[in-house]
Formats: structure tokens, sequence, C-alpha cells
């Protein structure tokens, strides 16, 4: 372009006026074509950029909260503190549901014994001056951990009597105060923690007794308030398991037959135009307005439970199933008329051509618009709080008519936590966990397209 | 059944105070309690509710198993050698298969159906002009008792929508564009390769994930370069939503203009390149104004999308119900008022609750234009070229 431009300057001697005009213009025009070029790729590296920004910035708050402290101590298990009969055993002639009873009963004293001196004890033969600052010294591991020492013993109570070395959580605050989350320089008035603590805590992680683990809690635990540090994904694990068991039962089964019947069978007429508009549409209304639906129909007149991830599955498959639809018709679209022709011509009925023939050549992308449907599905926060699983739910839930919550819903409940300096990268870390689930859904999606995909 | 089964005395006040005998009522039949001791007839109806539903459960499954026993004889005396069952199987399979096409629209009734009939149950309470030309949000609290009302007015939601919505436009649409000429016309194949489902990651992600970066990154972040400036932008604020809702809404237009101007036959470029222009004139001025239907549909799908999300402004925007001009200020959209009204209380049938639906009508509507005309569009361009 450039040569077929400059030519005639060059056979020419002197340039007329005209030409002039010309090559000043020319020159105008390239500086704007270079200028709208880089304007161009400006906006796709600040595209880039954002990408880049988000993860990185989510990931370096996130990471370091799968580490959290946690203090070694040797825990005696004190047979004075521990007084309790002996595990009931089943009887021969005692019926299954007696011995449950004796056996709750029995968890039930279990329950009476107090952890926390035995906590307590075991501390103060590493802190030296603890016996004055009692207060204090029940701050030092989170509240939660009794209830580990606890079902140590209700799983094996030979342990009584034992010394055992144990990794337990120290408080949030100590967590906060050790990674430098809160500035150290603030008064005393402002500090969450006494002077007394900071002095410990400064000297116990100095002997390494304190020492940043692997925080298994942040898998394996409920939600928890009175817990903070030993709040864990656990229960939204589930919850929003459930929801997808939900999503896949429901949805992809569904969304595939109306694909099949709107691509194969459906005759062509206005009817059917509505149909196509009115899925089309559906894929584009706002998620909220399903979790209106949810909350009105499934709760309001169906008196479903509040809560529960059955609920929240169905406004999620009704959610999800114009993407499933969609993209299984685009996947039926794509295979060759031909495999129908050859089943028809050998004499099968049009059922038996769709369901042994040309189905089974679909699945792939049937398979990879499921996922993705999926991956919306777990993604989506709206409309599970408008059918009350923002609720606080403190255990895992056993089966989907229980309450709970669902990991993006647990984000939401953790960022909105008073302690701000623990939750921020507690939340960032669930966040992590929940991209982490995404991104391997995708990648599934991806791999399965690229595996199995057929040109025709 | 249950009202009429109360005392006369009783039954004879008006519908409001009937609402809260019921609502009491209910509660002692689900024993979750009520405030105050329950009266010895309150109890008796509790009890007499319990028994109706009681029964109605156990009607239900008596129909169950005789519907059940009866199909299966039926079932069994079908079977002979002259029955045509693949016949019968694929017409049943057929039924099926409608059915399931059938949910789809269903979930549009439902949709439309639930949220008109809770809408007009609020226009009871709030009349309709009061609600669409209201400049105060003021809903108080459903605990307050029905005398006490307070003021519905859908505008400052409305304002504070569209003003975070225009934001998150004014990040996307210059972005989002370019992004889609470049890839489409500039960009070398391997580039594209990398840069094209890079920037599709932006639309997978959870919107709760970017209401968290807006909420403790973002908005610091503005507030800290308005400080420099000497301006006061709150840290959640219009500003802050829209600038990461833009953000979020980049690949929905990149990807479909993308598509848009890939469709763009090539005669028409080699025209304007063949008769001397450059490739960027090429571009502004014939391929993009032949893409333009595509994308202006392209654009009010975007806006359909901003004006309907939820989880970014319930953590950004600072949830101040205000009227408003000033983007660096807090303010409300209606997506966030319905979570709010929806959230904490449970009495459905209060108009603090029920405003919830109607708000959800409005932005049902509201979506439901930006979407069609979107697709109309689309579809339009689509056949123009093909």
């Amino acid at each position: 372009m450039t040569i077929i431009a400059e030519n005639p300057i060059k056979s020419v001697a002197a340039p007329s006026q005209v030409q002039q005009k010309v090559i000043a213009s020319l020159r105008k025009r390239h500086r704007k074509e270079k200028l709208f070029r880089s304007l161009g790729l400006g906006a796709v590296l600040i595209s880039l950029a954002l990408v880049a920004l988000l993860f990185i910035n989510i990931f370096a708050k996130g990471i370091p909260a799968f580490w959290q402290s946690a203090i070694t101590l040797d825990i005696y298990f004190d047979p004075k503190i521990i007084n309790i009969p002996q595990k009931p055993l089943q009887q021969a002639d005692e019926s299954d549901n007696d011995f449950r009873q004796r056996d709750l009963a029995w968890q039930n004293q279990v329950g009476f014994v107090n952890f926390n001196r035995l906590i307590a004890d075991s501390l103060q033969k590493v802190l030296p001056d603890a016996a004055q600052h009692r207060r204090d010294l029940g701050r030092v591991v989170t509240s939660g951990e009794r209830f580990a020492l606890r079902d140590m013993v209700v799983a094996d109570p030979s342990v009584i009597g034992q010394t055992h070395t144990l990794h337990l959580l120290t408080d949030a605050n100590i967590d906060v105060w050790l990674k430098g989350n809160i500035d150290r320089s603030l008064p005393d008035n402002q500090q969450q923690l006494s002077p007394k603590m900071r002095e410990w805590v400064q000297s116990l992680s100095e002997q390494g007794i304190i020492q940043n683990r692997f925080s298994l809690a942040l898998f394996m635990n409920a939600d928890s308030r009175s817990s903070l540090a030993s709040a864990g994904l656990a229960g939204a694990f589930m919850g929003s398991f459930y929801m997808m068991l939900v999503v896949i039962v429901l949805a992809v089964p569904m969304g595939v037959a109306a694909a099949i019947y709107l691509e194969e069978f459906a005759p062509r007429n206005r009817l059917t135009d509505l149909v196509e508009v009115n899925i089309n549409n559906l894929a584009a209304v706002p998620s909220i307005v399903f979790g209106l639906l949810g909350a009105s129909v499934l709760i309001g007149w169906f008196n479903l439970p509040m809560s529960a991830p059955i609920v929240g599955g169905l406004v999620l498959s009704l959610m999800t199933l114009p993407t499933v639809i969609i993209a299984t018709r685009s996947t039926l679209k794509a295979i060759p008329p031909s495999i129908r022709q050859a089943a028809l011509g050998l004499g099968a009925s049009k059922m038996q051509a769709i369901f042994h023939h040309v189905l089974p050549l679909a699945i792939p992308g049937i398979l990879t618009g499921a996922i993705l449907g999926v991956a919306q599905a777990l993604g989506e926060t709206a409309p599970l709080l408008l059918i009350g699983m923002k609720s606080f739910v403190a255990s895992v839930p056993a089966s989907p008519f229980d309450q709970a919550t669902a990991l993006p819903v647990q984000i939401y409940l953790w960022q909105g936590n008073e302690l701000r300096n623990f939750f921020e990268a507690r939340t960032s870390a669930a966040i992590i966990v929940l991209l982490m689930m995404m991104i391997s859904l995708n990648g599934i999606a991806i791999w399965l397209r690229k595996k199995y995909e057929k040109r025709w | 059944m249950m009202i009429s089964a109360l005392p006369a005395d009783i039954s004879a006040q008006s519908t409001d105070q009937l609402r809260v005998v019921t609502q009491r009522i209910n509660n002692l039949a689900n024993n979750f309690g009520v405030v105050a001791d329950a009266a010895p007839w309150e109890l008796q109806a509790a009890e007499h509710f319990r028994q109706l539903k009681a029964n109605s459960a156990l009607v239900l499954t008596a129909l169950i198993a005789v519907i059940a026993a009866v199909g299966m004889l039926f079932g069994l005396l079908k079977i002979t050698p002259a029955l045509k069952a693949r016949h019968q199987v694929e017409r049943v399979v057929k039924g099926l298969l409608v059915l399931c096409s059938a949910v789809a629209i269903l979930t549009t009734i439902g949709i439309v159906l639930s949220m008109v009939g809770e809408t007009l149950k609020f226009f009871s309470y709030v009349p309709p002009t009061e609600f669409f030309f209201g400049t105060t949000w003021n809903p108080r609290f459903s605990t307050v008792g029905v005398g006490e009302q307070g003021s519905f007015g859908l505008v400052p939601l409305l304002a504070g929508t569209m003003m975070i919505s225009a934001i998150a436009m004014l990040v996307a649409i210059p972005l989002g564009l370019m992004v889609a000429v470049y890839l489409a016309e500039y960009a070398p194949y391997r580039l594209r390769n990398i840069a094209k489902p890079a920037i599709e990651i932006l639309a997978g992600i959870p919107t709760i994930v970017y209401g968290f970066f807006a909420l403790v990154t973002v908005g610091p972040f503005l507030r800290d370069l308005g400080n420099t400036f000497g301006l006061t932008i709150s840290a959640t604020s219009a500003l802050t939503a829209g600038v990461v809702m833009g953000i979020m809404i980049i690949p929905f237009i990149s990807s479909l203009s993308d598509d848009i101007i890939t469709q763009v036959p090539k005669t028409m470029r080699d025209g304007s390149l063949g008769l001397g222009a450059t490739k960027s004139e090429t571009i502004i001025k014939v391929v993009l104004p032949a893409a333009l239907p595509g994308i202006v549909g392209a654009v009010l799908l975007a806006a359909s999308r901003a004006i309907g999300e939820t989880m970014i402004v319930v953590l950004a925007a600072g949830n101040s119900p205000a009227l408003t001009a000033n983007p660096f200020e807090a303010v409300s959209t209606v997506t966030v008022t319905i979570v709010n009204q929806l959230t904490g209380d449970n009495d459905f049938s209060s108009p603090q609750s029920l405003v919830a639906f109607a708000l959800g009508l409005t932005l049902f509507v509201i979506t439901l234009l930006l979407n069609v005309m979107a697709l109309v569009i689309v579809r339009k361009y689509r056949e123009q070229y093909e």
C-alpha cells in the first residue's frame, strides 16, 4: 500500500501542489492508522492486564490464608479432669435403638468435660507466668479446638491418661498479629490482643511452638461464628455439591430432551418460533429474577423448606436449562443429515435414528454444554440469597433437605464478617477454592471438546 | 377452611388484622412460637389447622396408591402379542420431549404470573403511581405494622441502576469494541488464539468475586485516587460498582462484536482497500457501519446484563437509596433492594417484602425489552449476510 502511494513522488521531479497536499494528507492518514492500531492493541493489553490483576490480587490475598498459625502442645488427657464412665458397649440382648440412646447419653457426659482446662494446663507448661493471666490464657487457642479434643475422646476413650502432641489452631487475632495484617504500632486500646498476649505470642513463635501450618480446618469444618479461626468451607461445599447434583439430574436431561424435540421433531411454525425466542430470552433474564420465582413459587406456594439445597438446585436448574438447550441444539445442528438419512434408510424409526445414531455422536458436545452450565450454576449467588441460603449454618448438611449454604454465598457471608483482618484473606482463599473448581470444570469441558471434536 | 373455623368475632375482622391472626396460628401450628401468650382459641385453631394439614397429606398418599394400583392393572391387561409396543413407547417418549420443551415456556409463564400476582398484592397496599413516580425510598420495617407505612418510590433505585449501568457501558463499550476490532482485523493468529480465550475468562468468573474485588481493591484505590485530586469518592460508590461491572461486561461486547465483524463479507473490505483507503479508514467507514446493527444488539445484551447484575452492586455500590447525580456517592439499585427486602424478613405478605416482586417485575420487563430488541436486531443482521 505504501509503495503505491509513494510511487508518484519518485517519478516526478518537483511535486505539484495537488501532490504536496496528497503527501501531507497521507502522512496524517498513516499517523491515524498507527494510532488506531495502537489503540486496539492497547485495549487488548488493558483487558489482559485486568484479567491478570484480578487473579494476582485474589491469589496474593488468599494464598497465605491456606496456612494458619497453630500451636504445638503436649496435651495430657488428665483422668482427674476427664471424669467419665466407660464407653458403653452394645450388649447381646440390647436393641440398636437402646444402645444408641445409651451411647448418646455417654457422649453427652463427655460433652460436659472441661476440655479447656486440658489446654490451659498444657499451655502453663510452655508459659511460665500463665497463672497470673488466666483471662488471656483461655484465648490463646481458638474455642473450637476443645471439640476436637472431645471428638478424640469419643472416638477412642483409651487416650485418657496419655499425653499426645497436637497442633491446635490459635485464635484468629493471633493469626492476624503474626501475619502482620494489623498495624503493630497501634496503641494498646486499639489492639485486639492484650500486651501480655502479644508478648506470649512473640516468644512462642520465636521458640517455634506457634507455627504456620497448612489449614485443614478450612476444608474440613463448617462455618463457625464462635471460633472464627476454625471456620471452614465443608458445609458450603456440601451445599453446593447437593445443588449441583440436582442441576445435573434435572437441568441436563430436561435440557437435552427439549433440545432434541425442538431441533429434530418440532414443526417449523410460529409456536416453535415463540419457544425459540423464549429460550433465548430466558438465557438473558437476570439471575435474581429466578430467585424471586423460587421465593414465591417454590417456597411460597409449594411450601418447600427455606435454605435447603433442593430449592436452590431447582432454581439453578431453571436458570441453567436455557444454556443446556442452546448448547445441545447447536451440537445437534452440526451433525450431518446423512447420519439420520442412513439410519432412516435402513428402516429405523425417526426416534431410533435419533436416539441410536445422532445422540451418541452429539454426546461430547452435550457434555461440554452441560459442564459449562453447571459451572455457571456453581458460581451463582444472587438467587440463592432470596431463598434463604444466606442464613448462618454451622453444620455440614446431611441431605439436600437440610439447611445449608453454598460456596459463593459463603464468600458473601465471610466478606461481611466484622473481623476484617482475618476474613479478607479467608474470603480470598474461599474464592480461590471456587475459582479452582470452576477452572477445572472448564478445563474438563475444553478437554472433552478437543478430544472428541469431529469436523464433518 | 381454617378461617371459617375461627370464632365469629375474629373472622369478622378486617383483612389486615386477619393476616396477623393467620400468621400467628400458622406459627403455632408449626411450633415456631409467637409473641405473647397464645389465646385458647388460637391454640384450638392451630390444632385444627394441623389436623387439616395431616388429613390432606393422608388423602394425598391414598390417592397416589390408588392411581398406582390402577395403572399397574391397566398395564398388565394391555400386554398381548398384538400390541404395537414401539409405536406407543415412541409416542410416550415424544410426549416427554414435548413436556421438557414446555418447561422453558412454563418457567417464563411462572415468572410472569408469580410476579404479577405478588405485584398486584403490593399495589393493594401502595398505589402504582406512588411506586413508579415516588422519589423517596424508605420502606421502614414490616414489624412496625401496617398503619405506619414507609414510602416506596422507584425513581431513586432506577436512577442508581441506570447510573451504574451507564458507567459500566462507558468502560466496556470502548474497550470491548477496540478489543474486537483489533482481534478481528489486526491481531496475528497466535495473539488472537491466546488473547481471545484469556479475555473470555472474565465472563466465567462468578459475580461475587467481582464484588469482592470491587469492595477490597478497586473501591479503596478509587478513593485514594480521588484524594490525590482533591475529590471525595466514597469507597463504595456508583463509580466503583460501575467500573468493575464494566470489566465484567468487556467479554460480552468483545466476543459478540468479534463474531459480527468477522461476518462482514471480505468483498466490502477489499473494495474499500482497493480504492486506496487505509485499513483503519476501511474499518471505521465500511466495516463498522456494516456491522453496526449487530454491535448495537451486542451492546443491548450487555446493557441488560448490567441492569440485572446483583452481587457487584450489593457489595460495592454502598446501598444508599438517595436520588443523586454524583457518581462518587453511594447509591442503591433495583437488584440490591430486591435482595434487601427479601432477606431477613420472612413474612412474604407484608408490603415491605411484596415490593421486591414489583421491583423484580420492573426489572424483568426492562431486560425483556432490551433482550428482545437485541435478538431481533441480531437476527435481522444475520439474515442480511447469509
